[in-house]
C-alpha cells in the first residue's frame, strides 16, 4: 500500500537534473489527510510552486537572486532551485490542496476525499 | 533488569520496496544502518556561507523553519558561534510518518572570522528561513589608501 510515492525525478527534471537540490521532506497522516513539509530555506512566498497534477504533486522552490554582500569567503550553500515530485494516492481530494511557507519550511496539506474518510456508523 | 515489549517503530509502515524507490532513499539507508532513529541524529550540521567587503563580513546559515529564540550567536575573539535547537514537532508523536528526512536537534558550528570585527555592532536577521549574521570591520581591518609622496 502506498499513499504518496516519490516519483523518479529523472522523469520530471531531465534537462536541468543538475541544476536542481531535492529538499528535505517530512510526511505525516493523520485522519483527515496528510501534512508534507519541505525545507526550502532562502525561498519566499513567491519563489514556491505547488501543483497538482496527473495525480503527481510538484513542488519547487526558486531563491530569490541577490546580490552577494561582498566576495565569497566560504560556500556551502547552493544556489540551485530545489525540486521535487510525489506521486499521489488517488484517496486525495487534489482541488483541496493547500500550501503556505514560512521561514523557508514549506508546508503543504493533503486531504482525503470525502467519501473514503473513515467514518463511524451507528447501528440503529 | 527490565523487559520491554518490541514494538515496530512507525516509520517501518512503508514497505522496504516503496522506502528503496528512489536512489536518495537508496543512499540514506546505506547511512542510517549506525543510526537507530533516522530523524533524529546527534546534531546537524547546517549549511553556511561566509561574505566578505571592504566594510563588514556577512555570514549566511540555512536553517529552515526555526524561530528567533531558538539560536544563539556568540562571538570570542575572532570565531563566531552559531548554535540553535531545532524542536522535534508534537505533531509527530501522533498520528504517523510516512517520511521523515528532516533532522531535529541541537547544532553548533564555528566560524573563524577572515578579519577582525567590532563585536558590539554585530546584527542578525533571520528571513526565509536563513540567518545573517553581519559583523562590520574593525577600523584597523579596513583597507587604508596611503598617499606616497614620490620626489
Amino acid at each position: 500500500m502506498s499513499t504518496i510515492t516519490e516519483t523518479n525525478p529523472a522523469a520530471c527534471t531531465t534537462a536541468r537534473r543538475l541544476e536542481t537540490i531535492v529538499p528535505r521532506v517530512n510526511i505525516h497522516q493523520d485522519e483527515e489527510g496528510y501534512t508534507l513539509k519541505a525545507e526550502m530555506p532562502g525561498v519566499g512566498k513567491e519563489g514556491v510552486e505547488v501543483t497538482v497534477e496527473d495525480g503527481k504533486l510538484k513542488l519547487i522552490g526558486r531563491r530569490k537572486v541577490e546580490e552577494t554582500p561582498g566576495r565569497a569567503v566560504y560556500r556551502e550553500r547552493s544556489v540551485a532551485e530545489y525540486r521535487r515530485v510525489f506521486d499521489l494516492d488517488p484517496s486525495i481530494d487534489s482541488s483541496k490542496v493547500s500550501a503556505h511557507i514560512e521561514q523557508g519550511l514549506l508546508t503543504v496539506r493533503l486531504l482525503k476525499s470525502e467519501a473514503l474518510k473513515p467514518r463511524k456508523i451507528t447501528v440503529s | 533488569m527490565s523487559i520491554i515489549r518490541y514494538t515496530t517503530p512507525k516509520f517501518t509502515s512503508w514497505s522496504r520496496f516503496d522506502r528503496l524507490s528512489s536512489l536518495r532513499d537508496l543512499f540514506d539507508s546505506a547511512f542510517q544502518l549506525t543510526s537507530t532513529a533516522p530523524g533524529y541524529t546527534e546534531g546537524w550540521v547546517p549549511a553556511l556561507d561566509v561574505f566578505e567587503d571592504e566594510e563588514k563580513v556577512s555570514v549566511q546559515v540555512e536553517l529552515p523553519g526555526m524561530k528567533k529564540d531558538d539560536f544563539e550567536i556568540s562571538l570570542h575573539d575572532d570565531v563566531l558561534t552559531v548554535s540553535g535547537e531545532r524542536k522535534a514537532e508534537s505533531e509527530q508523536s501522533e498520528g504517523g510518518s510516512f517520511r521523515r528526512e528532516r533532522t531535529f536537534g541541537s547544532f553548533s558550528r564555528n566560524i573563524t572570522l577572515p578579519s577582525a570585527v567590532k563585536a558590539d555592532e554585530v546584527k542578525a536577521s533571520y528571513q526565509e528561513g536563513v540567518l545573517t549574521v553581519t559583523l562590520p570591520k574593525a577600523e584597523a581591518a579596513k583597507p587604508r589608501k596611503i598617499q606616497v609622496e614620490l620626489n
